[in-house]
């Protein structure tokens, strides 16, 4: 189950010719796929693309009713893989995953299909996670499709122009026999608006069909001679193809005057941007009509030199918007204007900053110099001598608390790592490296668990050379995504292999969590398409891990704790691995809090636990906190002279998952913590037991204060 | 409320007439994307034309969150929006939260020429502020100042009460706030359909945007909405003849100088809370030693300060105490307001304890207490018998006795181990203070207000008490400086950063260096 339902968005995917659907990026995507005549589509969730693989899963009735084959594929290698069935059938194929490290871990196969060349367009669509708020190291999927020579769009990021690029895609992928890359950065996937829809075309052949009738041709196969020749073939054919199709179908775009003493060569990804900044010195309005004339990139790789150099002619400098480093296009288009004898200067990474997001403010101060050093004269008087004043402001930077992400309310993962750190303080800090996923937000306080993430599924393999143990075991943490993405073969085989002395927390949340509640193949839901509750510890056995502890609820941070600790301290030789699993609790709630309210309304008993703390108890040592960190769990001053620190505090967000008390037992803290369990609809008998109760109860505390002072605020 | 208005803004640049770009500044899980996709609606239905974007994936999960919208009245031509904020190109800012709010500013999405900033003056603290030992907790009129000054227009109020009041959530009210706000130009009516074409939760949406949207309306300088009332000072009830002692006693700190009585009176309730009056008795003989040292002319800081801490002290968290607390009939009371059970609710409590040997020998007289607090082999047993994680029901009949029972263990309570250990510790901190009194008055303050680095139980306890040794013991090595209490203050304030105690380590290291 994933963490939205797209249901009501697979109804736009319906849409046909003359209608307009209206929407996000990601989904104006997957419309162009089915109106181009995708043959089978495929990909790996994660950020910025998880909504398209969410939306397809969504859409299994629609694509089988079309003949589209839909595969959730185990990871970006397995699903750039697939783009195989396009290397001898005529079949148009799309996978998705997100950049760069997806790419990475596709790589493998990217370059073997680059190599192979395809017959059918290939379609690699990703999602480039580079800029504010992104979760991966930063860096470009360009790099790939120079080495392996394969294409790469980078449209204007407006709704038209992507589900443009999409038909363009297929077309230069099958005119240049290529595969390519369809590049959507972070906030296009997300930016809504609206286009035209045509009718959904069916494949012109099926997967299916194709089945019925097997092709092959040893000449496309990686193996010497003929790999030699593929690489001549990309250069002296493919390539040269790619450059007359985009050259005759206009794929890149030339916008504003043709005389002008400057120009700005930019990837399509930064229109919006470089449009903006424009708009603000004055040479745009708000249609984007320029004062200066562009050529936009659509196609960043490869590309078109003699496109280029007619941009070029007649202007004095150009200036080379290009986001990310190294600056790749800027100095291959360098060569090209060196290798012309052109006298045009050119500008690029020298002005604007070789690394990081080109944000508004850096594009306008960019623009804003080079226009100002280039051509004076075109910019306005306001702009030239700006005229304004701006009062100083206090500065905050000390004030606003950095506020990066971490563990949802309730998150089961929060007490696998309050255990960790009370195992910790009884043997020290330990050698423990983590993997991707939600789990990764241990490494910020209040934990600071984890030094290393080498990669998704790579975590208990970058403990590989402590395998052979020391003083204290090396511990690594691993989530159910990693497990099944690449951490039972890169890791798990690893650890099994070299007999590892290690400890391996195998975090199961029954989801790929991190990136949006996917299911996996050790899920606890019934999914109708895919195999699902297989157990990680049946893997683990499977591989001769011998081994393994299954903790069914990882809230019993007690039970974690010593679980921990036996694994670090048994004799028992091998891999110990831990399978801590309790279901993610944004997943949990989605789905159980409209049933809960269902049954409140319907009559039905229901117990609604949630936590509290007694405010007269907590000294405000914040201690709970420190092994905690949950967002209900917060701080409050009381208004009380005699206390200086806010004392501990649970606001209604609370989903009663039991880690706070848990924690406070285990770690010996307080009695401050309580759990109060709302019984909404009691029964008969329990609602007279509890009114019997409450009158003893009542009788002895009138009793006890008969006898005693005891001081009320009275209103 | 808050409500500040600047002078007209710059007039806009007519070529870019009519893009109104607004960005929103949330905590991940906040609803930003509800608030956004209610906006984008409304001005699409408004004759419009509007784009939205926003960095969604991890970002989500509690951390901080920007949405952004630009819209502008639809042509021929489709207008080409950016796609993320720019410092100083920001028309309307909506902030979350209170630090969202200062952090919207800091990024430069704030500028007195054109920004209506939009705030809920609620904390969602973040983990760093949370985790300090001390009070770690931001300054939220800091943030208060700066938005005066770089807001064109500042709407601020607590927008998440607000929604909570109204059964709803925070996007709900600053929907309102932001129809209110006047800053859009579209009728409130439009808003509401979009409330109401987006069928979840309406009528709740619809209570909170109403009530947000009135906060938002009022005019500049419209005063403020009421504070909250001064509690009325909390009255006595009981026994007559206990009422009656009270009283003296009651009299006896209202005489005292007014800066000490302000402190004493609560001091004096809490300790006829904790044990008797007669250990009220105790607390202004002590309070009555220190007084009799200090004089106006300090301000009587001395004593106001150890009227603070000497109640502290003497109020300890036993386990008498927690029974006792817990077992209070206004507990009851305000657990059931919390978790807001109605009439036709049951609600079960359940308590987690987790006693200690050091707590069973606490309670045991001081003589044997302390044979077996010294005897490692009854320590264990005591932890084998007692020392595990209890969940007690306190509002079943058992779990209700033994926490009873435990409650009303008062008399018992000065014969006890814990009792002569906290009297031992309060008179020594005592002494050390005024040994300081003479020499260095503002020391003797600074030596008082360490009684503060004590407190949480077990663990956080010992680690409070050798924090408290530490300071104390760097504090005799500097005493004899003349800025020996700033030393101090600085010992202490350091021992409260963090739990580890390593800035205190580092101010030990420092004072060490020249001391």
């Amino acid at each position: 189950m994933a963490e939205r339902s797209f249901k009501a968005e697979v109804r736009h995917l319906r849409l046909g010719e003359g209608e307009r659907f209206t929407g996000e990026g990601i989904l104006a995507i997957t419309k162009a796929l089915l109106e181009n005549g995708v043959g089978y589509v495929g990909g790996y969730q994660g950020a910025p693309i998880s909504h398209l693989m969410d939306v397809l899963a969504d859409a299994e009735e629609l694509l089988s009713e079309l003949g589209v084959r839909f595969e959730a594929n185990a990871n970006e290698a397995a699903a750039a893989a697939m783009l195989a069935a396009s290397v001898h059938y005529p079949i148009r194929g799309a996978v998705t995953f997100k950049g760069s490290v997806g790419v990475n871990v596709a790589s493998d196969a990217l370059a073997n299909l680059a190599s192979s060349g395809v017959n059918g367009g290939a379609l690699v669509i990703v999602g480039e996670d580079y800029g504010e708020g992104s979760s991966i190291m930063q860096e470009r999927t360009h790099a790939f499709a120079m080495k392996s020579q394969f294409w790469l769009l980078d449209p204007r990021p407006n709704l038209p122009s992507i589900v443009k690029a999409v038909g363009d895609g297929f077309e230069l992928s099958e005119a240049s026999n290529t595969p390519v890359m369809l590049m959507v950065r972070i906030r296009s996937c997300h930016v809504t608006g609206s286009f035209p829809t045509r009718d959904n075309r069916r494949p012109n052949l099926t997967v299916r069909e194709a089945l019925s009738n097997p092709q092959s041709d040893f000449s496309r196969v990686v193996l010497p001679p003929m790999s030699f020749a593929h690489e001549q073939d990309k250069i002296d054919n493919r390539r040269p193809a790619a450059e007359a199709y985009i050259r005759d179908h206009k794929l890149n775009e030339v916008f504003g005057p043709r005389e002008a003493p400057v120009g700005l060569v930019l990837q399509g990804g930064m229109y919006n941007s470089v449009i903006r900044a424009l708009q603000r010195l004055g040479l745009a309005d708000i249609h984007g009509d320029s004062r200066v004339p562009l050529y936009v990139l659509n196609v960043t790789y490869p590309l078109v030199p003699d496109e280029f150099l007619s941009f070029c002619e007649g202007k004095e400098q150009v200036l080379i918007i290009e986001e990310g480093q190294p600056e790749f296009i800027e100095q291959q288009l360098a060569t090209c204007l060196y290798r012309a004898g052109s006298a045009v200067k050119l500008r690029g990474k020298d002005i604007l900053p070789m690394a990081g997001e080109y944000t508004g403010q850096v594009m306008l101060d960019g623009i804003g110099r080079f226009l100002r050093e280039a051509a004076p004269g075109i910019l306005p008087a306001q702009v030239l001598a700006p005229n304004e004043e701006r009062p100083p402001l206090p500065d905050l930077s000390k004030t606003v608390p950095i506020r990066p992400p971490g563990f949802c309310t309730g998150c089961p993962e929060r007490p696998i790592f309050a255990a960790m750190k009370l195992v910790q303080r009884e043997t020290g800090k330990l050698q423990i490296s983590a993997d991707i996923g939600c789990h990764l937000f241990a490494a910020l306080p209040p934990f600071e668990i984890g030094g290393a993430t080498m990669g998704y599924g790579l975590g208990p393999a970058a403990n590989a050379a402590f395998d052979g143990g020391g003083e204290r075991r090396p511990v690594a943490i691993i989530g159910d995504g990693g497990f099944w993405h690449n951490g039972l073969s890169s890791s798990f085989t690893n650890m099994a292999f070299n007999k590892s002395d290690g400890v391996a927390v195998i975090v199961d949340n029954y989801y790929s969590a991190a990136t949006g509640g996917q299911d996996v193949m050790s899920s606890r839901a019934d999914n109708p398409t895919k195999s699902t509750q297989n157990p990680i510890s049946k893997a683990l056995k499977g591989i001769g891990i011998n081994w393994i502890r299954q903790v069914d609820r990882t809230y019993d941070v007690g039970r974690m704790r010593d679980v921990l600790r036996e694994a670090l301290t048994t004799d028992a030789p091998g891999p110990r691995v831990i399978v801590a699993s309790s279901e993610c609790m944004l997943n949990r709630q989605r789905r159980e809090k409209p049933q809960r309210a269902q049954a409140i309304r319907d009559g039905r008993r229901v117990e609604a636990p949630r936590f509290g703390v007694d405010e007269d108890v907590c000294t405000g040592d914040h201690a709970c906190i420190r092994l905690s960190g949950c967002p209900s769990l917060g701080l409050k001053r009381l208004d009380d002279p005699l206390r200086d620190d806010p004392v501990a505090s649970i606001d209604q967000s609370c989903v009663g998952c039991g880690n706070c008390g848990e924690v406070a037992d285990a770690a010996v803290l307080c009695p401050s913590f309580y759990r109060a369990d709302v019984i909404h609809n009691p029964r008969k008998w329990e609602t007279r037991l509890a009114r019997f109760r409450a009158r003893i109860i009542g009788w002895l505390q009138a009793r006890r204060d008969a006898s005693r002072l005891t001081f009320e605020a009275q209103p | 409320m808050t409500l500040h208005q600047h002078l007209p803004s710059a007039p806009a640049d007519p070529r870019l007439d009519g893009i109104i770009k607004l960005a929103i500044l949330a905590v991940g899980g906040q609803g930003g994307g509800v608030l956004t996709n209610w906006i984008e609606a409304l001005a699409r239905g408004n004759g419009y034309d509007a784009q939205a974007t926003s960095v969604a994936g991890v970002a989500q999960r509690t951390g901080a969150t920007v949405y952004y919208i630009e819209m502008a009245p639809q042509a021929d031509a489709a207008p080409v929006f950016a796609l993320a904020p720019s410092a100083g190109d920001v028309d309307i800012m909506i902030a979350a939260e209170m630090m969202e709010a200062g952090r919207s500013i800091q990024r430069g999405f704030v500028t007195p020429d054109r920004t209506v900033l939009i705030a809920s003056t609620h904390r969602a603290l973040a983990v760093s502020e949370k985790m300090v030992p001390g009070d770690g907790i931001a300054s939220s009129d800091e943030v208060m100042a700066a938005a005066e000054i770089a807001a064109r227009q500042f709407i601020a109020a607590d927008f998440d009460r607000m929604a909570i009041d109204n059964g709803s959530v925070i996007s709900a009210s600053l929907f309102g706030a932001l129809a209110g706000s006047g800053a859009l130009p579209f009728p409130r009516e439009a808003f509401e359909d979009a409330i109401r074409a987006s069928g979840k939760g309406v009528e709740g949406s619809l209570r909170a945007f109403a009530a947000a949207h009135e906060a938002a309306s009022q005019p500049p300088g419209a005063p403020e909405a009421a504070e909250a009332a001064i509690p009325a000072e909390p009255r006595p009830s009981g026994p007559s003849r206990l009422i009656a002692q009270w009283q003296a006693l009651e009299a006896e700190a209202r005489a005292l100088p007014a800066p000490v009585a302000g402190m004493a009176l609560p001091g004096l309730r809490k300790l006829a809370e904790f044990q008797d009056l007669a250990y009220g008795r105790e607390y202004l003989d002590r309070l009555g030693d220190v007084l009799a040292r200090d004089d106006a002319g300090h301000g009587f800081v001395l004593t106001r300060e150890a009227a603070k801490y000497i109640a502290n002290a003497m109020a300890y968290d036993d386990v008498i105490r927690v029974a006792d607390l817990k077992t209070r009939s206004r507990r009851m009371t305000r657990i059931q307001a919390e978790m807001r059970a109605g009439e036709a609710n049951l609600m079960q409590v359940t308590e987690y304890m987790h006693p200690r040997a050091e707590e069973i020998a606490g309670m045991l007289p001081a003589g044997l207490g302390q044979r077996v607090m010294d005897s490692p082999k009854w320590m264990k047993r005591l932890d084998r018998w007692f020392g595990k994680g209890r969940r007690l029901r306190s509002d079943s009949l058992r779990g209700f006795a033994m926490l009873y029972l435990l409650g009303g263990l008062k008399g018992w309570r000065r014969r006890t181990l814990r009792h002569a250990q906290e009297q031992a510790h309060l008179a020594g901190w005592l002494d050390r203070a005024m040994g300081y009194r003479a020499t260095n008055y503002d020391l003797a303050v600074e030596v008082i207000r360490c009684r503060r680095l004590i407190k949480g139980y077990s663990d956080t306890h010992s680690r409070g008490l050798s924090k408290f040794d530490l300071v104390l013991e760097g504090i005799a090595t500097v005493a004899d400086r003349p800025d020996a209490a700033d030393w101090a203050r600085r010992l202490r304030e350091a021992a409260l950063q963090d739990e580890e105690g390593k800035a205190l380590d580092g101010a030990i290291w420092t004072i060490r260096s020249f001391a």
